[in-house]
């Protein structure tokens, strides 16, 4: 048993020390907005942070994670940075089918935590780990941009009372 | 309109309602044959249908369902059901406009649901009136349809609040989910009526519909209905179901295409800690565990044979082997012809090769089944309800009512998710079983089992008359026919599938003498032809709109300037032409060496766009794409916001592809793997880009696929225009590699050449 400290909660999982965080996360303790896109840390949807650093979770064996802070995208409304991204993606309307977006948005909330005022080359650095296929990036670059600085100038923005009714999960 | 029209056409080869479908493109175009056209398109029934009775009772009966897309229970939630599936396009929030706009209710106020599986209810007309989405149908299908489906609910609201007050219906209003009685000033919500509205009659014949001038949602920007839970995690994906009881698989099938299982070892397998168990498919085998991790390292400790079958030395050169001699020896049947080939006139001509494509969805293929001796019950995001539905019925051989099947967010389709074969596996899996199984696929499973966009080779070429216009073009493509397996009763009597000649049959253009021909080239048995996101007209809008700047470049004359000559009698394709070349400021100004535009303009789904993009080519031959000015008439926009996205999105999935992707066979299957192979753009790469829109209030166009038909020429043309070549075969980093390795020979040479005459 390893004992997992995931979004201020400690779990005890029966998890082979080789098992990636993102399938412990998923199949084990029950946490599905973590994604699985390739496998191979090439795209970016399995994103959590690790002590505050955005990592891929299909890569980073559960076994080297003892008393680490583990945090996911169902959490990411408890930080600072990360209601702050949440809120940009919303105000510019950044998702599309999306999949890759909680590895999106935990990369960004990453980035805008420890950099006020991110240039297009630090948005770069930061975000060419996520892939995503629908092709967000235009709007992402600018729901960074807003979250960061507040600023919405000549942003695609989509007022706050316009609403946001609930969705479709079954 | 769509298509010029100054010049006759030969009635003989052209089938009349061809003309009238063409407006409609892509898919549908074979589909319109098939049902008939106009008749079929009236399928979305805003009327409550004898199929609703087991809908309203599987929904608990809701006290107001006056139609299969609108419920309005006591407490006043109003429940928006959704006839297409959501995979990023936007449909729900488009859908949820039409009905709300006539239903009177603000967005802030409604759910949406995904629908059950039923054709009758939620099929789309404009696919033959399967439930199934694609093909840039949905908003097109929808527009009329679901406004009524609105307005029906509306009007009965308000007969029934007119009741109750007793004064006249046509004396009431609705706003923001109340009927108001504006002379009394009496409100009821819609919850409060809806026991009452739902108990009387169904109105007969069309309501008139809202007149524009009074749309509160239509044509104004909203959030996405599915923002919200996007955001934080809470989106259910198929991948994402969790049924007590549940195990998961993953698989591996054979890697040559049509090859078969010999045997397999699975002693080893078996050992492993977490793996429940080994089953043998009749071309595949999958390891079942507690965990996805404890089936994959089961899967890789299998040792497995297999019977590679007849592909098993099959490569890409023999692939387009066939296809240079289909397209030289085939018998081509004629979509258009129109005059003669001239005797006289300069005649320029190429052949273009596009490769064959992945998906590639974010969100691997999987499944989740549970059969069990009475029913099967089905977990799965799918473009394809009815076809899911319809394998079950016949794997387990139990009747249609009792297949229970639950969709999902799709995390993307891109036509991957048209294919029922995930379905198939898994419920082959699950039968073998007596619990609910998980089938994921790996991602490198995913590519190596697609069912590809098929590759095409395309001859062309046209006579210039002494202006340099094309007085003839000649256009033959060859290449596999989805349509031929997906639904080949689409396909006209003399075989011709219209989705192989999708944009290159008709063109924007007035050209005196056409022809336009395909050869069809079947892909080996087990390779099957994909739909792919912008279907026929990412194939033809690439060659068309590349061999047009060809022949401007032959002309001696500027693009633009050759396409405005040629598009005098179409206003509606010159006009975004003139909007994109104005907003990029082209002629005026200069840009910096290794810089280029390059224009690209078409008419695919009903739409009309027109992108010139900006990129520039470094010495190494690397493309970076600076900034892409789009021009488009989509007809009434119902989400400027959504339209914006899926010309953004639309053409990023057409860069990445353009300039990168295509799939490599060798010893009978696909090489690349995953994303370290298969690339796609990242946020590094993207340009800015611009979208300028012609406001009208025209029925709405195809936005899904739009963008992605436009990209590739587009930035090939820019390509051209930066460094002088010109490309022919995509992908474009490819034929940059090559052209790179040809220059460098060359100038070897030329430095040999020089050696051996200062020799002499």
């Amino acid at each position: 048993m390893i004992t997992l400290q995931v979004n201020g909660e400690a779990h005890q999982v029966d998890a082979p020390p080789d098992m990636p965080l993102l399938w412990v996360l998923r199949d084990l303790i029950g946490l599905t907005g973590t994604k699985f896109g390739c496998g191979i840390a090439q795209c970016g949807a399995c994103t959590v942070h690790l002590d505050g650093q955005a990592v891929r979770s299909c890569v980073l064996p559960v076994g080297a994670l003892a008393g680490k802070a583990i945090s996911t995208i169902e959490t990411l409304d408890q930080s600072d940075a990360g209601r702050k991204v949440q809120q940009a993606w919303l105000t510019v309307d950044v998702v599309q089918c999306g999949y890759c977006q909680s590895g999106q948005l935990m990369s960004a909330a990453a980035l805008v935590a420890g950099n006020p005022n991110p240039s297009d080359n630090d948005i770069d650095m930061a975000m060419a780990g996520n892939i995503c296929r629908c092709g967000t990036y235009v709007r992402i670059r600018e729901a960074i941009k807003l979250a960061a600085t507040g600023h919405t100038d000549a942003l695609q923005v989509i007022p706050d009372d316009a609403g946001t009714p609930s969705g479709a999960n079954s | 309109m769509s298509t010029p029209t100054d010049t006759p056409i030969d009635s003989t080869l052209i089938n009349p309602d061809r003309r009238k479908a063409l407006k409609f493109g892509g898919l549908a175009i074979g589909f319109l044959w098939l049902g008939g056209g106009k008749a079929a398109l009236a399928a979305i029934n805003p009327l409550r249908q004898s199929d609703d009775a087991a809908v309203a009772a599987a929904d608990g009966h809701p006290a107001f369902a006056p139609n299969a897309f609108v419920c309005i229970d006591t407490d006043g939630k109003v429940r928006l059901v959704m006839p297409n599936v959501e995979m990023g396009q936007s449909i729900y929030t488009g859908t949820a406009m039409l009905l709300a706009e006539e239903l009177g209710v603000d967005l802030a106020h409604i759910s949406v649901e995904h629908a059950p599986s039923n054709a009758q209810l939620y099929g789309t007309a404009l696919l033959g009136g399967e439930q199934a989405t694609g093909g840039s149908t949905s908003t097109r299908n929808g527009w009329e349809s679901l406004r009524q489906a609105g307005a029906v609910a509306r009007l009965l609201l308000v007969q029934a609040a007119a009741a109750q007050w007793k004064v006249a219906a046509d004396s009431c209003t609705v706003e923001h989910g109340e009927v108001v009685h504006g002379a009394s000033g009496r409100r009821l919500g819609y919850g409060a009526l809806a026991a009452a509205a739902g108990k009387l009659p169904m109105p007969s014949g069309a309501i008139p519909l809202k007149d524009p001038a009074h749309y509160t949602l239509i044509g104004k920007p909203w959030r996405r209905v599915d923002a919200a839970i996007k955001v934080n995690g809470e989106a259910q994906f198929g991948i994402d179901v969790k049924v007590p009881g549940m195990k998961i698989a993953t698989v591996r099938a054979c890697p040559v295409f049509g090859g078969k299982l010999a045997s397999v070892d699975d002693s080893r397998a078996r050992a492993l800690p977490g793996v429940v168990a080994v089953i043998k498919l009749d071309d595949a085998v999958a390891v079942i565990g507690d965990h996805y991790w404890a089936a994959l390292q089961g899967l890789q400790a299998l040792e497995i044979s297999w019977d590679l079958g007849a592909n098993a030395h099959l490569d890409t050169a023999e692939l387009t082997r066939q296809l240079d001699e289909h397209s030289r020896t085939g018998k081509p049947i004629v979509a258009r012809k129109q005059g003669q080939r001239p005797a006289a006139g300069k005649s320029v001509e190429a052949i273009y090769q596009l490769p064959l494509l992945a998906h590639a969805t974010m969100e691997p293929l999987n499944a989740t089944v549970h059969v069990s001796a009475d029913q099967c019950e089905i977990w799965l995001g799918t473009q394809v309800p009815n076809r899911v539905v319809a394998a079950a019925v016949k794997l387990t051989g139990l009747p249609e009512e009792k297949i229970i099947f639950h969709n999902f967010f799709l995390g993307g389709g891109f036509g991957r998710r048209l294919e029922a074969d995930i379905a198939v596996q898994a419920i082959k899996i699950a039968k073998q079983v007596n619990y609910p199984v998980k089938v994921i696929w790996s991602r490198e499973e995913d590519v190596r089992q697609e069912i590809p966009r098929p590759m095409y080779y395309d001859r062309i070429s046209a006579v210039l008359d002494p202006d340099g216009r094309p007085d003839y073009w000649s256009h033959r493509t060859t290449g596999a026919s989805v349509a031929a397996r997906w639904i080949p009763a689409a396909l006209s009597k003399d075989g011709l599938d219209s989705d192989t000649v999708e944009c290159a049959a008709e063109t924007p253009y007035a050209v005196p003498n056409v022809l336009s021909e395909w050869v069809p080239c079947d892909l080996p048995q087990g390779l099957l032809p994909g739909w792919w996101r912008g279907v026929g007209p990412t194939h033809n809008l690439f060659v068309v709109e590349s061999f047009m700047d060809e022949l401007a470049h032959a002309a001696g004359q500027d693009p633009l300037a050759y396409r405005r000559a040629l598009l005098q009698k179409n206003p509606r394709a010159l006009a975004v032409l003139d909007l994109a070349a104005e907003k990029i400021g082209w002629g005026k100004g200069s840009l910096p060496p290794g810089v280029g535009r390059g224009i690209a303009l078409g008419e695919p789904f009903g739409s009309a766009i027109c992108a010139i993009v900006e990129a520039e080519v470094t010495a190494e031959g690397s493309v970076r794409m600076r900034r892409v000015v789009v021009g488009l008439d989509c007809g009434q926009m119902v989400n400027p916001s959504s339209v914006s996205a899926q010309v953004q999105g639309g053409l990023l999935f057409g860069f990445s592809a353009a300039l990168y992707n295509g799939l490599t066979v060798k010893n009978g299957g696909i090489v690349e793997s995953n994303f370290n192979d298969y690339r796609n753009l990242r946020i590094n790469e993207t340009p800015a880009i611009e979208l300028h829109v012609v406001q009208t209030t025209a029925s709405p166009g195809g936005m899904g696929e739009v963008g992605t038909a436009i990209a590739a020429p587009a930035l090939a043309n820019a390509v051209f225009a930066a460094c002088g070549v010109r490309v022919r075969n995509l992908p474009i980093e490819r034929a940059l590699a090559a052209h790179h390795e040809e220059a460098r020979k060359a100038v070897a040479r030329r430095k040999q050449g020089d050696r051996a005459e200062a020799l002499t």
